[in-house]
């Protein structure tokens, strides 16, 4: 480097974290990646138990028909705020957060490539939250026009409450928040591997939040552009979407999904990403068919770009857009397919250890297939329009977010916790959690399939006493109890865990990548030596030099970039 | 270091798709305006057309700035920077002279889509503009204060290929909004 920026000068000392100062301070201004992590982790669970209530809120009003316990409009808020909480600030923030702790360590690096970037896009993120909860305290409430705020409803005639406001606001700068850290990851990922850590050993999470980054990179901007658009439209009298002064509120549609489509891919990649992690190591096997999962999740991310008009068939795009989107969208249950199909391969002949990280992962796998069953099914046009804005897609999405992405996420909690804290956590209460999650979960959201397929429409907050509809809303709400209390367990076994989980060692899953050749939890500065990488499970060679995973390899010492 | 001028193009290539977004809105409303102001009723190509030579200029002498960086021409490097500055802040002289004509005929974000479009597109166009003249002015102190000694510099390469975007972009919404209500 011949010259320098003075203003921000490079850092000679070591970064404020983890072990100089434990106060809270060192906290806050920490630019430390495992630190910034562990606030992602913490605030998603802040998110994750405020969504929760809401979501039990939504299903008590449910329980019965004619229920008038909550009033419509706060039912409103209630499943806007539940819908844009789990998304938004608890799913999408997870995935970043154990990203940032994990591709430095699992890549063989000391930080992200820019610490004080990485520190930004936690803020952005903890305050575009505290920015859209601050709207329950003011006059006009928290926003009621759904997570997807359709116009006109989310406009100035039909809204006149601030709610809209906060909730672009909010999003808005949780997005850029997200965005910048999608760059970050972009750049650290293609600079900063260790020597030997090609992008064919790269392991497949870092793959999976690669391609999750370059999604942000370039679907952020667009919800971005239309957030500012909503918002003048709601400040300064805008007509962008506004049908009745010339705006067209199909575009909001579009750009919405625009969006909105590839975000289910950054929801659900880095989940794939932790069960590609976790299945190889719990069957005792490498993973099958590496680069299919590494090239199937490039396709994915590549179609997920092309299908956004999928949730807009009951608006009259005609035929012919109406067949493209369709088949485009089938067309993504391929590369989804492969990936099941390596995941089974993987654990096919594998000596399983059904420990909870594995039973969360082994779960996954069926209840993402479900979800992504039901989601081939309303990829076919006719079929959507009989069950569109009905709890047919309540049931569907919730089995690719909830079975699909938060189980993984689970298996994530648990396979990485003995890394992050150094304890292990409890296997008896995590087994408690993992099956009150599996009954909960499914006795809430499969009956919604047929609830749907019998007519009751989603986002009503009350419904008639037909034939059957009580009962079966009913048990979806017992259901939700039971999610109740496997959480309660979660958080239970976190806090006793962390006080008293037995110690883990570096590695107590005998797992191969890189970041469990450091201790647990890692030191300020990652690694003492970086063990040398030449295949894709450095530790298994480190292990057994006599049958490496790719006996020609030679042991690199310059870096891919030098 | 490599980091930060990969980091610049991946953000590039993100506002790229923001004002992709942006531009996309005006050409969804380009043929659809009944009542009110429209870019043939309202705008004057000419003289914008002008003020954007001083902009398309500007892109030019940031070049012949990171020109003289790497022939370690420091006076060089103060002068180009300095004229950069100057024909970006004359560029937006020009569309605050446009925008306050317009508002002066009654002409707002509001009157109706062109109006909304218009403003959106050519606001965080020339916001873009005033960012790069704040970074080009930062650059400008560092290399009087004695910093930028060449022949490489992260900060004033990042800086151009900022403002060659910029420009870009430029040439884009000119052509798209001018161009072609006018040919
Ligand atoms: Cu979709």
């Amino acid at each position: 480097m011949s010259s320098r920026i003075p203003i921000v000068p490079e850092s000679t000392e070591p970064l404020p974290g983890l072990g100089e100062n434990t106060g809270l301070l060192s906290w806050v201004a920490s630019i430390d990646h495992k630190q910034i992590g562990i606030m992602y982790l913490i605030g998603t669970l802040i998110y994750f138990v405020i969504g929760g209530l809401e979501a039990l809120m939504i299903r008590t009003q449910l329980a019965k028909p004619g229920s008038e316990l909550l009033s419509p409009e706060m039912y409103n808020q209630l499943f806007t705020m539940h819908g844009t909480t789990m998304i938004f600030f608890v799913v999408m923030p997870f995935l970043i957060g154990v990203g940032v702790y994990l591709v430095p360590l699992m890549i063989g690096a000391r930080d992200m490539a820019f610490p004080r970037l990485n520190a930004l896009s936690f803020w952005l993120f903890a305050f575009g939250g505290v920015l859209l909860y601050y709207s329950f305290f003011t006059q006009s409430g928290a926003p009621d026009v759904g997570w997807f705020a359709y116009a006109p409803l989310s406009e100035k005639p039909f809204s006149l409450n601030n709610g809209p406001t906060y909730w672009a606001l909010g999003l808005l700068v949780s997005g850029i928040g997200s965005l910048i850290s999608g760059l970050n990851n972009v750049v650290t990922i293609l600079t900063m591997r260790t020597p030997g850590m090609t992008m064919r050993r790269l392991p497949l999470f870092v793959w999976m939040m690669l391609v999750t980054s370059f999604l942000l990179v370039f679907v952020i901007p667009i919800i971005t552009s239309a957030f500012v658009m909503l918002l003048l439209d709601r400040l300064l009298g805008a007509t962008f979407f506004t049908p009745a002064f010339g705006g067209s509120a199909i575009l909001w549609q579009h750009f919405f999904w625009g969006f909105g489509h590839p975000e289910v891919y950054i929801l659900v990649l880095p989940a794939f990403g932790i069960v590609s992690e976790v299945i190889p190591v719990f069957s005792r096997k490498p993973i099958y068919g590496y680069e299919f999962v590494a090239g199937s999740t490039v396709a994915i991310g590549l179609l997920s770009l092309g299908v956004w008009a999928h949730h807009m068939f009951a608006v009259g795009l005609g035929n012919v857009a109406n067949a493209y989107f369709s088949l485009a969208s089938m067309l993504i249950a391929i590369p989804t397919g492969i990936k099941v199909l390596n995941w089974v391969s993987t654990m096919w002949g594998g000596r399983i250890n059904f420990a909870v990280p594995m039973l969360f992962a082994t779960a996954f796998i069926i209840e993402f297939v479900v979800g992504g069953l039901s989601g081939v099914a309303i990829a076919s046009v006719p079929i959507d329009w009989v069950v569109t804005d009905s709890y047919f897609i309540v049931a569907h999405f919730h089995y690719t977010i909830f079975g699909g992405s938060l189980f993984a996420i689970f298996a994530g909690v648990y396979y990485w916790f003995p890394k992050f804290t150094g304890r292990m956590m409890s296997e008896t209460l995590g087994k408690w959690h993992f099956w009150l999650t599996v009954v909960g979960f499914n006795m809430t959201f499969f009956i919604q399939h047929f609830l749907g397929v019998m007519g009751m429409p989603r986002r009503t907050y009350t419904y008639h006493d037909m034939p059957y509809w009580g009962s079966m809303n009913l048990i979806s709400t017992i259901g939700a109890f039971i999610i109740a209390l496997s959480v309660l367990v979660f958080i239970w076994n976190i806090i006793v865990s962390l006080r008293k989980g037995e110690p883990a060692g570096d590695n107590p899953w005998k797992a191969w990548t890189l970041e469990w050749a450091t201790t647990s939890p890692p030191p300020v500065y990652n690694f003492k030596l970086v063990p040398p990488v030449r295949g894709r499970r450095p530790l298994w060679d480190l292990a057994h030099p006599d049958s490496p995973d790719e006996p020609d390899a030679k042991i690199v010492t310059e870096g891919p970039n030098g | 270091m490599a980091n930060n001028r990969m980091m610049i193009k991946f953000f590039i290539a993100s506002e790229s798709i923001f004002f992709l977004m942006l531009i996309l809105a005006y050409v969804n409303f380009h043929n659809s305006v009944t009542t009110g102001p429209t870019a043939k009723s309202s705008l004057d190509p000419y003289v914008t057309g002008i003020f954007s030579l001083f902009l398309l200029a500007s892109s030019f002498t940031v070049w012949l700035a990171g020109k003289s960086l790497k022939n370690r021409n420091r006076s060089g490097l103060k002068l180009w920077l300095f004229a950069t500055i100057v024909l970006g802040a004359v560029f937006i002289f020009g569309q605050a002279r446009e925008w306050f004509g317009l508002f002066g005929r009654g002409i707002t974000i509001s009157s109706n889509v062109f109006g909304s479009t218009f403003f959106t597109l050519t606001g965080f166009h020339g916001f873009h503009v005033c960012v790069g003249l704040v970074m080009l002015s930062v650059l400008l102190g560092l290399t009087l204060a004695g910093d930028f000694k060449g022949p490489k510099s992260d900060a004033v390469e990042c800086v151009s290929l900022y403002w060659h975007f910029v420009d870009g972009v430029w040439i884009v919404v000119f052509s798209v909004i001018y161009l072609w209500a006018f040919l």
